[in-house]
C-alpha cells in the first residue's frame, strides 16, 4: 500500500465520521410548549355530558303567593309591661291578714274519655318508583281579569295547629258557644339573649360579597348496566340468608325496613318543638327522664302508656316536672299524629324518649 | 365471585340479625326544646254566695297579672273559652280547653260571709287530664282579697314549676321624688308588684339601702338624721325604731341581717378606713370581721350563715370576695374586666348576684359563688342594688335613666336575663329589698 493510498483512506476516514457527528444536523424550529393532563374518557364524558344534551328551555311560573299568611307574632310576654292595679297610698300599714289554708275535699274523677275527632284513614304510598320522570312543565299562572276573594282571616299564633271551629246547627241552639278561632303555630325562641347581649344593630364590620366561583360541572353518575350474573348472585345469597334465619314468630304489624335516620330525626323535631322548658325550675333543668310511651297505628301516643321509666341528674320532685313537661310535649304534637312510616308500625309502636335539657338551661 | 358472595351473605346476615334486634323500641334523644310561656285558662271564680261576683272576678284577675307576669305563663283569654266553669264542683271539659290549647286550667270559688272572704280552687293539668295536686281553701277577710289571690298564685306557681312561689311577698325601698338636684327620700314598703305602697318614714332625712329581717317583721336601714349616717332598726308592725349602736365611728352604713335575724352585718369607717363588722342583737358584741387599709363595705350572709361575700378594693379595683362568717382569709371570686360591687347572695344558695361596671355601663348579673359562669342580665346608663325574690328565681333592682331629668325606677329580671320589667310605684324607687314570703 503506497502513502497516496493511506492519505486518501484516511481523509475518507474522516469525511464520513465528520458527516455522521452533525455535519448535516438541521437548526430545531421553533415551538411553543404547552402543559396538558391527561383525563380518561369517562371524566371527558363527564365534562360534557350536560352541554351534550340540551334540554328544552320552557317558561317557569312564579310560584304562586301564598293565600293564609299565618299573622305576625304577637308581642311576647316578656315585652309588655304588668297591668297592676294603682297602688293605692296608705299612711299606716294595715294589720296582717292571717288567712287559714284548707284542703278541699276531692271530687270523683271526672270521665276523662277524650272525643278527639276520628282521623280517616290515610292512603299511603308503599313504593316509590325507581326513578323520577321527568318532570312536566305547568302551564305559567296569568293575572286573573277579576280581583280575587277576601282571603280568610288568618290563624291566631299558638303552639299547636287548630281547626277553626264551627258552630254545630243542631245544637246552636241549645248551647250559644262561641266560636273558637283558628290557631297555628307560634315562633317559639330557643335560645336567651339577655339585655347585655342583646346585639347594637351597629355593623362591626362590613360583608363580603360572595365569590363568583364558576360552578364546576357536575359529575354525573356513572350506572352501569346490572349484570344478569350478578343479580343472579345477589338473589342466592339473600335467599342462602334467609334460609339460614331462624324463624320469627308472625308479626302481627307490618314491620318494614328499620327506621331511617331521616324518620328518626323528623320524629325528634316534631316533639322538639312541643317541648317547652320555659317553665321548668332549674332543677328539673339538671334533670333527664327516659319516657316511654305507645303509639297506636295513626301514629298517635296512646296518653295512658305514656311513663316514666328513668330519671338522672336531679331529684325525684325535680323529675316529676321535667316528665310533666315531656308528657306535655308527646301528646300535644302527636295530637294528630306524628308523621311516621305506617309500614314501619312494628318499629315504632313503642318509643322510648330520652329528654336531655342540658342544652336547654341558659341560653 | 366467590368472594363477592360471601361478603353478601356475610351482609344479609348483618342485616337480619340488626333487624331481629330492633324489635324493642324506638329509642330517640331530644335535646331541643322551646323556650316559650305556658299558656293558661283562668275563668272567674264562681261566686258561692250572693255579691261575690266581684270578688271572684277580682282574684281571677290577680292570679292572672301573677303568672303572667313572670313571663312564664300566657294567659287565655276569656273570649277564647268553650267551656264556662258555673260550679266548682262540675267536672272539667278537658276537650273544650284542649282544643284552645289551654295547658293548665285554674277553677274556684269564693264565698263572702260579712267581712269573711273564703277562697278555695283547683288546678287541672288539660292534656294529662288530671288534676295536679288537692284543691286548697283560704280564709280571710274582705280586705285581704289580694293577698289571697296571691297565695293561690304562689300554689299554682309552684306545683307548675316545682319552685317556691315569690307573689304573697312585699319589697321595702327608698321612694324618691323631686328633681335629681334636690331629691326626696324616704322608706316605702309594698307588694311584690307594687300595690298597696306604705310608708315607713317622712323625707326630712336621706334613707338609704333598706333591708328586711328574715322574717319580715323589722329594716334595717341607714338614715343621715343626724348629719352623719347611722343604722336605724325599724318595726314594721308598729312603724317604730331605734339606732343600732354601732362604737365609736364616725359613720356605720351597709347593714344586712344574718339568716338567724339576730346577728347583723355593717360597715364601719374608722379613722378612714372602713371595715366590715359583725353586731350581735341579743349582746350588743361587736367583732371586726376584716382588717385591711383598704375599703371593705356591702356584706351579705350565705343562706346557711357559714361565709360572707362582701366587694373590697384590696387589689386596686373594686371587686367581690368571700371570706368564713368569723372572718379570716378571703379569696377573690370576680375576675372579669371592670368593676363589681354589691354583692347578695341567692337564698338557694347557688348564685351571687352584683353590681358590675364595664365600659362605662352598669350591668346587673349573676355568677356562681366559686365565680365562674358569670352572667350579665341586663345593661343600661346605671343599674345598681340587686335583691333577690324568695324563691331566688328572680331580681329586682333600680335603674337610673340619664339626664338631668333622670328617673330612678325598679325593674325585676329572670335570672335567665328574660322578662326585664318595671314595677309600677307611686314615685321613683330605689334600693329594692325583698322580704321573705308571708305567712
Amino acid at each position: 500500500m503506497n502513502t497516496g493510498q493511506v492519505i486518501s483512506g484516511l481523509g475518507h476516514i474522516g469525511l464520513i465520521g465528520w458527516a455522521f457527528l452533525g455535519a448535516f444536523k438541521a437548526e430545531p424550529l421553533p415551538f411553543d410548549v404547552t402543559a396538558v393532563s391527561v383525563i380518561s374518557g369517562a371524566e371527558f364524558d363527564a365534562l360534557y355530558a350536560p352541554q351534550s344534551e340540551p334540554e328544552t328551555v320552557t317558561q317557569v311560573a312564579m310560584p304562586p303567593e301564598p293565600a293564609n299568611e299565618i299573622e305576625a307574632v304577637a308581642p311576647t310576654v316578656e315585652d309588655t309591661l304588668p297591668a297592676t292595679e294603682a297602688p293605692e297610698t296608705v299612711a299606716e300599714p294595715d294589720p296582717e291578714i292571717l288567712p287559714d289554708v284548707q284542703p278541699v275535699v276531692p271530687t270523683p274523677a271526672p270521665d276523662l274519655a277524650d272525643s278527639d275527632p276520628v282521623v280517616p284513614n290515610q292512603d299511603f304510598a308503599v313504593a316509590a318508583p325507581d326513578l323520577s320522570t321527568r318532570p312536566v312543565p305547568r302551564p305559567s299562572e296569568r293575572v286573573a281579569p277579576e280581583p280575587v276573594a277576601i282571603p280568610e282571616p288568618d290563624a291566631r299564633p299558638d303552639p299547636v295547629e287548630q281547626e277553626a271551629v264551627t258552630p254545630d246547627e243542631s245544637t246552636e241552639a241549645e248551647t250559644p258557644a262561641e266560636e273558637a278561632e283558628a290557631t297555628a303555630p307560634e315562633e317559639a325562641t330557643t335560645e336567651i339573649v339577655t339585655e347585655a347581649e342583646e346585639p347594637s344593630g351597629t355593623m362591626t364590620s362590613s360583608l363580603r360579597p360572595p365569590r363568583n366561583r364558576p360552578t364546576p360541572p357536575v359529575r354525573q353518575a356513572e350506572e352501569e348496566a346490572p349484570s344478569t350474573t350478578d343479580n343472579a348472585d345477589v338473589l342466592a345469597a339473600l335467599q342462602s340468608a334467609e334460609a339460614e334465619q331462624p324463624a320469627t314468630e308472625p308479626a302481627a304489624a307490618p314491620a318494614g325496613p328499620p327506621m331511617s335516620a331521616g324518620e328518626r330525626d323528623a320524629l325528634r323535631v316534631a316533639v322538639s318543638s312541643c317541648w317547652n322548658v320555659g317553665s321548668l325550675s332549674s332543677d328539673a333543668l339538671n334533670t333527664t327522664v327516659v319516657v316511654g310511651v305507645a303509639m297506636d297505628e295513626g301514629a298517635r301516643p296512646v296518653t295512658a302508656s305514656i311513663r316514666m321509666l328513668s330519671f338522672s341528674g336531679g331529684t325525684e320532685a325535680a323529675a316529676r316536672q321535667a316528665y310533666e313537661a315531656a308528657r306535655r310535649a308527646i301528646i300535644r304534637c302527636g295530637a294528630k299524629g306524628y308523621e311516621l312510616p305506617p309500614e314501619k308500625y312494628a318499629h315504632w309502636k313503642d318509643i322510648e324518649m330520652t329528654f336531655n335539657p342540658e342544652r336547654m338551661r341558659i341560653k | 365471585m366467590r368472594m363477592m358472595r360471601a361478603l353478601l351473605t356475610g351482609l344479609s346476615l348483618v342485616l337480619a340479625t340488626a333487624a331481629a334486634a330492633q324489635q324493642g323500641p324506638l329509642r330517640i334523644e331530644i335535646t331541643e326544646g322551646v323556650i316559650e310561656p305556658l299558656p293558661f285558662a283562668v275563668p272567674d271564680f264562681v261566686p258561692e254566695t250572693q255579691g261575690s261576683g266581684e270578688i271572684g272576678r277580682q282574684i281571677a284577675r290577680v292570679i292572672a297579672q301573677d303568672l303572667t307576669g313572670t313571663g312564664l305563663f300566657r294567659e287565655l283569654p276569656s273570649t277564647a273559652f268553650i267551656s264556662q266553669v258555673s260550679s266548682f264542683q262540675a267536672p272539667v271539659q278537658y276537650p273544650d280547653w284542649k282544643a284552645i290549647n289551654a295547658q293548665a286550667l285554674i277553677t274556684g270559688a269564693v264565698a263572702v260571709t260579712g267581712n269573711q272572704v273564703s277562697v278555695k280552687f283547683r288546678l287541672f293539668d288539660v292534656f294529662s287530664g288530671a288534676e295536679m295536686g288537692n284543691g286548697l281553701q283560704f280564709n280571710g277577710t274582705t280586705d285581704g282579697v289580694r293577698r289571697i289571690a296571691h297565695k293561690v298564685a304562689d300554689a299554682v306557681y309552684s306545683r307548675i314549676t316545682g319552685e317556691g312561689g315569690y307573689f304573697d311577698s312585699r319589697v321595702v325601698y327608698v321612694s324618691e321624688s323631686g328633681p335629681k338636684g334636690d331629691r326626696r327620700k324616704r322608706l316605702a314598703i309594698m307588694d311584690y308588684d307594687g300595690a298597696n305602697t306604705q310608708y315607713l318614714t317622712g323625707s326630712d332625712a336621706l334613707v338609704l339601702a333598706p333591708r328586711f329581717s328574715p322574717t319580715g317583721d323589722r329594716v334595717l336601714y341607714t338614715s343621715y338624721e343626724t348629719g352623719s349616717p347611722r343604722i336605724y332598726v325599724l318595726d314594721v308592725g308598729t312603724v317604730s325604731r331605734r339606732v343600732l349602736e354601732t362604737g365609736n365611728a364616725t359613720m356605720s352604713f351597709a347593714p344586712r341581717f344574718a339568716p338567724d335575724g339576730q346577728t347583723v352585718l355593717f360597715s364601719l369607717v374608722n379613722g378612714g378606713n372602713t371595715d366590715i363588722f359583725r353586731l350581735s342583737l341579743g349582746s350588743g358584741e361587736t367583732t371586726r370581721l376584716t382588717r385591711a387599709p383598704s375599703i371593705e363595705t356591702a356584706p351579705s350572709f350565705s343562706p346557711d350563715g357559714s361565709q360572707i361575700v362582701f366587694e373590697s378594693d384590696r387589689s386596686g379595683t373594686q371587686q367581690l370576695y368571700i371570706m368564713p362568717a368569723n372572718g379570716g382569709e378571703a379569696r377573690r371570686i370576680s375576675f372579669g374586666t371592670g368593676r363589681y360591687g354589691t354583692p347578695v347572695w341567692s337564698p338557694r344558695g347557688d348564685l351571687i348576684a352584683f353590681t358590675k361596671q364595664s365600659r362605662g355601663r352598669f350591668h346587673i348579673g349573676v355568677m356562681r359563688t366559686d365565680g365562674s359562669e358569670e352572667r350579665l342580665l341586663t345593661a343600661s346608663f346605671l343599674d345598681e342594688g340587686p335583691t333577690w325574690a324568695p324563691n331566688g328565681r328572680v331580681i329586682m333592682f333600680h335603674r337610673v335613666t340619664q339626664g338631668a331629668a333622670g328617673r330612678s325606677t325598679l325593674y325585676s329580671v329572670d335570672i335567665t336575663g328574660r322578662n326585664l320589667r318595671p314595677v309600677q310605684t307611686p314615685e321613683g324607687g330605689s334600693d329594692p329589698a325583698w322580704g321573705p314570703l308571708q305567712r
